[in-house]
């Protein structure tokens, strides 16, 4: 990054998004609701009558903050993937920003927050619903909204990056399969990562971004301080900035030429 | 003396291996129309963005109104309108919101935008499309509204790559008689184009490239009268033809199954040749940029 290339100009990058968001936020914006509560209900009540309570927690409490943190991370990760690979690659829209006073450096702080809004709003929406359903503690449960925005702004670094790796659309698949799927059954979401061996968990803690979401999550939703929930929040912010940093190069290594 | 609105001095742009922009230089002053010709892959787009400042330079000097492409590119960006070759408006926004929401990207503010965005869709005939999203616009719909987006900043200049290619002679039309009344206001214009007719009869100034260099520089007029002369004379290329006019002492150029001949004097010279040679097909025409194009490389422009 050269001194001056980050202003404030990136919020029209993210306006833009929102401004289209809001035209179509009923087609966007319900599926993932809609998929949280299957999994909820699904898991939660349907698995959670034959699943003994977890550590003096019924299962539908033991899932519901780790259901929150994959809405977190696909909110993100899917829209700086598809969502900004479609920007970049079919609707030339990065092309079309850079030829403005913006520069290619707010372009992709632009999409990165703006997919960090996705998570937010997914929160947002998620929220009432586990609150209603008695899942989640009050007052605790708010700091839901930050860890959103934190864990948000990672998942979207990360799906950037591997848009700016990707030859075509199709091979997003493979990090989506290879990388996300995965992470998303061994972050202590569904089982506890206590469950797994020792060597185990240490790689999950090490490298996988959802456990330290899971963690902090659980640790809000129940609520329970988690000895570890201000290592994984540090952990979290330290990533974030590197992952970020990484985005741009990559992004910039494909688009300035 | 203000400083011209482009100066590119030994201009140099390398993609890895290959060398697109080979050393240019030229002069662009403020309210010229300067046209930049080239088959495909001369080079023209690569010039364009470089100037546009969304490409790096890899070597020589480029100032755009006097600042470095290099040390202020968002104070140039401030002052141009880029049309890109590419289509790239937003699909998912109507006529109206593609104008407004790129005015913020300038600062604009909304009141100021939206004014600018009734002005310009009334100017570029696009009322009744107003609040149309843009995806059912017919491709010069699209053009226009490519360039009535470019001038929402009220630019100093404007660069436009290839803003006619693709559409059907009706569309270009509407556009060059749109550019017309933009060159009267006097912006200063930039274009690619590879129509050679449009070129010549719009531009004040131009450059034909090949191969990433310029060939020749100079107003369409003056870029003829010095390479060509005044007249084409073309005939049939047979053997008969060939050793008639290598008597004369003609001096002639093959092209393909064409023979040219250039000339100041073509009525003279045509009733010597028929006389003499006695062809079975002769023709005079008006030396073109085409025919300066196809002396320089070989080859014609579009192929
Ligand atoms: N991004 C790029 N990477 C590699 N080569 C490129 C790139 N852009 C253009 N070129 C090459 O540079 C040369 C000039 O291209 P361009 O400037 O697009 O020419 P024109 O606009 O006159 O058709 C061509 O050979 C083209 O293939
Ligand atoms: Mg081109």
């Amino acid at each position: 990054m050269t001194p001056g290339s980050v202003s404030w100009r990136f919020r029209h990058v993210w306006g833009r998004n929102l401004h289209i968001f809001l035209r179509t936020w009923k087609v966007s914006f319900l599926p993932p609701i809609f998929d949280s509560l299957f999994f909820l209900i699904a898991l939660g009540y349907g698995l959670g009558q034959f699943v003994q309570e977890i550590g003096g927690v019924d299962y539908a409490r033991f899932v519901a903050p780790a259901i929150v943190a994959i809405g977190i991370m696909n909110g993100a990760y899917y829209e700086t993937t598809y969502g900004s690979f479609v920007r970049m690659y079919y609707q030339k829209t990065f092309d079309a920003l850079v030829a403005t006073p913006v520069t290619i450096e707010e372009v992709i702080v632009g999409e990165i927050l703006w997919g960090a809004t996705k998570s937010v709003i997914y929160t947002v929406l998620i929220l009432p619903i586990l609150i209603l359903l008695g899942l989640v503690s009050l007052p605790s449960s708010l700091l839901l909204l930050p860890l959103a925005l934190v864990g948000g702004l990672l998942f979207g670094a990360i799906g950037l990056c591997f848009t700016a790796w990707t030859p075509s659309i199709d091979t997003l698949n493979y990090p989506s399969f290879l990388i996300i799927t995965p992470m998303m059954v061994l972050s202590g979401t569904f089982f506890p990562l206590e469950s797994l061996p020792l060597p185990v968990q240490y790689v999950a803690y090490g490298l996988l971004p959802l456990a330290h979401i899971v963690s902090i999550a659980r640790g809000l939703t129940l609520p329970a301080l988690a000895p570890f929930m201000l290592a994984s929040a540090a952990w979290l912010l330290v990533a974030t900035g590197l992952v970020m940093l990484l985005a741009i190069r990559l992004m910039k290594r494909r688009l300035v030429v | 003396m203000a400083a011209p609105a482009i100066l590119a001095e030994g201009l140099l742009k390398r993609y890895d291996d290959l060398v697109a922009v080979d050393r240019c230089s030229f002069v662009v002053e403020e309210g010229e129309v300067f046209g930049f010709l080239g088959p495909n892959g001369a080079g023209k787009t690569s010039i364009m963005r470089m100037i546009a400042c969304v490409s790096p330079t890899t070597g020589g000097r480029l100032e755009v109104f006097g600042m470095s492409v290099d040390d202020r590119p968002r104070e140039i960006k401030a002052l141009i309108g880029v049309v890109s070759q590419e289509n790239n408006l937003d699909p998912d926004l109507t006529v109206y919101e593609n104008l407004t929401v790129f005015a913020r990207f300038f600062e604009i503010d909304r009141a100021e935008a939206a004014r600018r965005a009734g002005e310009l869709i009334g100017f570029f005939g696009l009322d009744e499309k107003r609040d149309t999203v843009i995806e059912s616009l017919s491709g010069g719909m699209k053009r226009r509204l490519t360039i009535a987006r470019a001038l929402i900043n009220r630019p100093r200049l404007v660069i436009l790559d290839e803003p006619t290619t693709g559409l059907d002679p009706q569309a270009r039309a509407l556009i060059w008689e749109r550019l017309r009344s933009l060159r009267s206001a006097g912006s200063t214009i930039l274009l690619s184009t590879h129509y050679l007719e449009e070129a010549e009869r719009f531009c004040d100034r131009l450059v034909i490239m090949d191969g990433g260099r310029i060939l020749v520089e100079g107003s369409p007029a003056e870029i003829v009268a010095a390479r060509m002369g005044r007249a084409v004379i073309e005939t049939v290329d047979d053997p008969a033809v060939i050793d008639c006019l290598e008597r004369e002492g003609v001096v002639f150029e093959r092209f393909g199954d064409l023979v040219h001949i250039t000339t100041d004097a073509p009525d003279a010279l045509v009733q010597r040749l028929v006389a003499a040679c006695n062809p079975s097909r002769l023709s005079v025409r008006n030396a073109t940029l085409e025919d300066v194009f196809l002396r320089l490389t070989g080859r014609g422009l579009r192929e």
